[in-house]
């Protein structure tokens, strides 16, 4: 009745993780569409497929990329669906499909903490709907009225005649029934809850436990041959010849192509093979105009804008200029954030098959209808004759969002060998190499404080890369590009400054190197939060005031604001000293922030050595997201959180030099590992609402709470990251 | 032609013998719990167990092995996740994207086979294992779960 629905690969499917032969794996999500093509596991509405077992089928449109939101937009599904919460599973609807059914499942962006929060409606109504209309079969069936029927744990019940049926017993006439009209399909207060609001255990940690969960670098297609890829190095190069006599004769080659005008692959039986033919080829490139470009010549750039004439605003209120100007003391400070790579765990990955007719491309992806796109530009085929089968991704982060490079490639090279399937594996240094990275920024804040070193006015000059201007060029108007302001509004929007400054200009000097920005879990907030929340610590200490009070004097029409920022100095024990750990004593530093609509605090314990060995000891976190649909998938998101924001602010730093990225591998790009990972009290506090994300807002204030912390045992203000370059010992 | 003692099988594979033992898993075993990360044994996702100690197969050529060898993945490490590490995942819902955690548990499984109540300090310097999305806090926990609680290894 649907194209979800519609048996296919059925051929492919069935083979067993373990067994010593060549095998065909398909991932779970496409194995699912296929196992629900059987006609007796109907359809009740696009968001619920219930089977005769009672198996209740829940389609999301998000993406899976380890932040649990599939479990979390099941569970509120299931809330208003009214089902056993035992007999659930997931799968994911394709692009293809959306698109054939007039976007019936929504946007399927997974990025900016969206999933849940720009969804929890429309998925909820789609529960809800499905329950009306089961009830209501049932009700057809007992010819009763459905108002004297109700549903619970998939089983349905006539009050007055205590008869029962179960879900799967009437889910296919429910099918056959007309949806009600979502503007009339109430839902459920929070408070009413049972399922969504709990701390269920996530739907997919059984695969991930044995080595039977498949990721897009897992996947085999019949008669599938294994592609490595090396692009120019320097950004805006190209192949200017390419000599594979070698590589050629190599075991398993099967061909050396090009793809586009900027790389080279090597097609062979394995991927490893492949991948040392790869290093076998010989490749000249032109490397264009950016060859002799480097992070030295650009920090110039960026230099020079935080001080020209020329910005865009952002956020403004009174005359800032001339309150500093009048100001009996004036602070100033400049603050600098590096390119940082994703790093995602799993590399860069897709597998394609292309004929005249119809392109097919398996992929861990974000945004299924952005891969489905650029699959159909890269295919030359129109959508409607493109697919693209979405894999549980091995980490996200943003690189596997909005630009879809790797899948254009992978359709590339399908398309120069019709009817093989061709799966792309990138290197790590591919990946580190060809990043779409957190933009480069450098800020410079100037303050006055006034006689009784209250802050009278602010300026933020911000310079530096725009993501926006880079990624959709369309939305930058008037040289403003809105996003980079993330953390700074004052719009009553998801992403608010927190403080009432009289005197206040927030603005932008936009300077773009050629370095490709990409969208980098917590985006601008990271950087915004470090040079705001750095400086307010900067400005309470010229002020000789507690960080704590001086913040919170400017805070009193921002309560939500500040009960984050309460609850981590009252959990923290602010405002008594820290215990000593191993002989070294312990300072704290503070922040908070507002970003993604949650509502953030941090403040994290450290020590400095003699020698100036930092040792971040605890942070404690506050988030307040308005609902919280799973509380210990939360705390999970806040704990890794940390470990993100810190691995930036500790050794995160892609430096260029020659026009490319000098960073190659986890040896020169490090990570935070488990020995310099703190303890991290997480304190969630839903004040209901609004929705707000949890993916990223807490990454936001790792840096500078635990930079504030640093000032406090050495002081010594850092304001460059990342931490591994600077001098922390005592001065 | 390499000979090698797999998940308790003993098994012949047709390849150059410089290629990395994780691929000879992954693409001649189809074996592909066992994850590529970075190629250089700095990030512990190609974890497995030869004779029992935790070995970054990405790193290490297939023709240092031979079927007296005992190579253990993360599909051979039990028949049903039954491993004291494999349900304490469970219970605590470790991982998050999940990619990095067939090594995670296989360095966790050999640390607790050499000592099976390993402090948090040792916990941490002995699991050198990265991972993106942060479950570092969770897998100290769920190896002291292993260990010291409820169904502990030992």
């Amino acid at each position: 009745m649907n194209a979800i629905t519609k048996p296919r690969r059925r051929a492919v499917l069935g083979a067993t993780l373990g067994a010593f032969t060549f095998g065909f794996h398909i991932p779970k999500a496409s194995a699912q569409t296929a196992a629900a093509a059987a006609p007796t596991s109907p359809e009740v509405n696009a968001w619920v497929v219930v089977k005769p077992d009672d198996t209740v089928v829940i389609r999301i449109a998000r993406s899976e990329m380890g932040q649990g939101t599939l479990t979390g937009l099941a569970q509120l599904v299931a809330e208003e669906l009214e089902c056993d919460w035992a007999k659930v599973t997931t799968e994911y609807p394709t692009p293809g499909q959306n698109l054939a059914r007039g976007r019936v499942w929504g946007n399927m962006s997974t990025g900016g903490s969206r999933g849940i929060r720009e969804s929890h409606e429309y998925v909820r109504k789609g529960g809800a709907a499905a329950r009306m209309m089961l009830v209501q079969a049932a009700a057809n069936a007992w010819r009763v009225p459905a108002g004297e029927c109700t549903a619970a744990a998939s089983v349905i019940t006539h009050m007055p005649t205590r008869r029962t049926v179960t879900y799967g017993q009437v889910a296919e006439a429910a099918g056959r029934l007309s949806a009600p009209a979502l503007a009339e399909v109430p839902l459920k207060a929070s408070t009413d809850w049972k399922i969504a609001g709990q701390p269920v255990p996530r739907l997919d940690t059984r695969a991930k436990l044995n080595g039977s969960q498949v990721y897009g670098m897992d996947l085999k297609l019949p008669g599938m041959v294994n592609a490595a890829i090396r692009a120019c190095p320097v950004f805006g190069g190209k192949v200017r010849a390419v000599d594979s006599t070698a590589a050629e004769r190599m075991p398993g080659v099967k061909r050396v192509l090009r793809v586009g005008d900027y790389a080279v692959a090597v097609v062979a039986d394995t991927w490893w093979r492949a991948k040392t033919a790869l290093d076998a080829v010989t490749i000249t490139w032109d490397e264009g105009e950016h060859a002799t470009a480097s992070s030295a010549s650009f920090a110039e750039v960026m230099r020079a804008g935080l001080d020209a004439p020329q910005a865009a605003v952002g956020n403004q209120a009174g005359d800032a200029r001339a309150a500093i100007a009048a100001a009996p003391r004036k602070v100033e400070a400049i603050y600098g954030v590096p390119h940082q790579n994703h790093a995602c765990m799993e590399v860069m990955n897709a597998t394609a098959v292309w004929t005249p007719e119809r392109c097919e491309v398996w992929t861990p992806t974000q945004n299924g209808e952005a891969a489905h796109a650029a699959a159909a530009e890269a295919a030359g085929l129109p959508p409607a004759r493109c697919e693209v089968h979405k894999i549980h991704l091995g980490g996200g982060f943003g690189r596997r969002g909005a630009v879809h490079d790797w899948v254009r490639q992978v359709v590339d090279l399908a398309k120069q060998m019709p009817g093989t399937p061709v799966k792309l594996l990138w290197t790590r240094e591919e990946d580190m190499g060809q990043g779409r990275y957190h933009p480069v920024t450098m800020c410079k804040l100037t303050a006055g404080l006034d006689a009784q070193g209250n802050l009278s006015g602010l300026h933020m000059r911000i310079s530096g890369q725009s993501i926006v201007a880079g990624i959709f060029p369309q939305n930058i108007r008037d040289g403003r590009d809105p996003v980079v302001f993330q953390g700074l509004n004052n719009a009553g929007g998801e992403a608010d400054i927190g403080y009432g400054i009289p005197n206040l200009l927030i603005d932008h000097a936009m300077r773009n190197p050629h370095v490709p920005p990409g969208f980098w879990r917590g985006v601008n907030l990271n950087q915004n939060a470090i040079y705001l929340e750095c400086f307010m610590d900067e400005l309470a200490h010229a002020a000789g005031k507690d960080p704590l009070e001086f913040r919170r004097a400017l805070m009193a029409n921002y309560p939500k604001h500040l009960a984050v920022l309460n609850a981590v100095a009252a959990r923290a024990g602010w405002g008594t000293p820290a215990p000593d750990v191993g002989g070294q004593r312990v300072f704290r530093g503070l922040c908070q922030t507002h970003g993604f609509g949650s509502y953030v605090a941090a403040c994290a314990e450290v020590s400095v050595s003699d020698a100036g060995a930092l040792k971040i000891h605890r942070i404690v976190a506050a988030t307040d997201p308005g609902y919280a649909v799973n509380p210990q998938q939360i705390t999970a998101q806040v704990e890794g959180s940390f470990v993100y924001g810190l691995s930036a602010a500790l050794y995160g730093s892609c430096t260029v030099k020659d026009g490319r990225i000098e960073q190659t591998n986890f040896d020169s790009y490090p990570v935070m590992r488990m020995d310099a990972m703190p303890k991290v009290e997480a304190i969630l506090m839903p004040s209901g609402g609004f929705w707000g994300g949890v993916g990223e807002p807490t990454i936001a204030v790792a840096a500078p709470a635990v930079l504030n912390a640093i000032f406090a045992a050495t002081g010594k203000r850092i304001r460059q990251l990342p931490l591994q370059d600077a001098d922390l010992r005592r001065t | 032609m390499a000979k090698l003692n797999v998940n308790g099988r003993t098994i012949e594979v047709e390849v150059e013998g410089d290629t990395p033992l994780l691929w000879v898993l992954r693409e001649q075993l189809n074996l592909t719990g066992t994850k590529y990360g970075c190629g250089i044994a700095q990030c512990g996702a190609c974890t497995v167990h030869v004779d029992g100690a935790a070995t970054r197969s990405c790193s290490m050529p297939v023709s240092a092995f031979d079927e007296n060898q005992k190579i253990v993945t993360i599909e051979g490490l039990s028949p049903d996740s039954s491993h004291p590490i494999q349900q304490a995942w469970l219970a605590l819902d470790v991982p998050q994207c999940g990619f990095c955690q067939p090594g995670m548990i296989m360095a966790a499984a050999a640390l607790v086979a050499a000592t099976p109540r390993p402090t948090e300090a040792q916990i941490r310097e002995e699991i050198t294992n990265i991972c993106r999305c942060g479950t570092y806090n969770r897998v100290i926990a769920g190896i002291q779960r292993a260990t010291t609680g409820p169904g502990a290894a030992g």
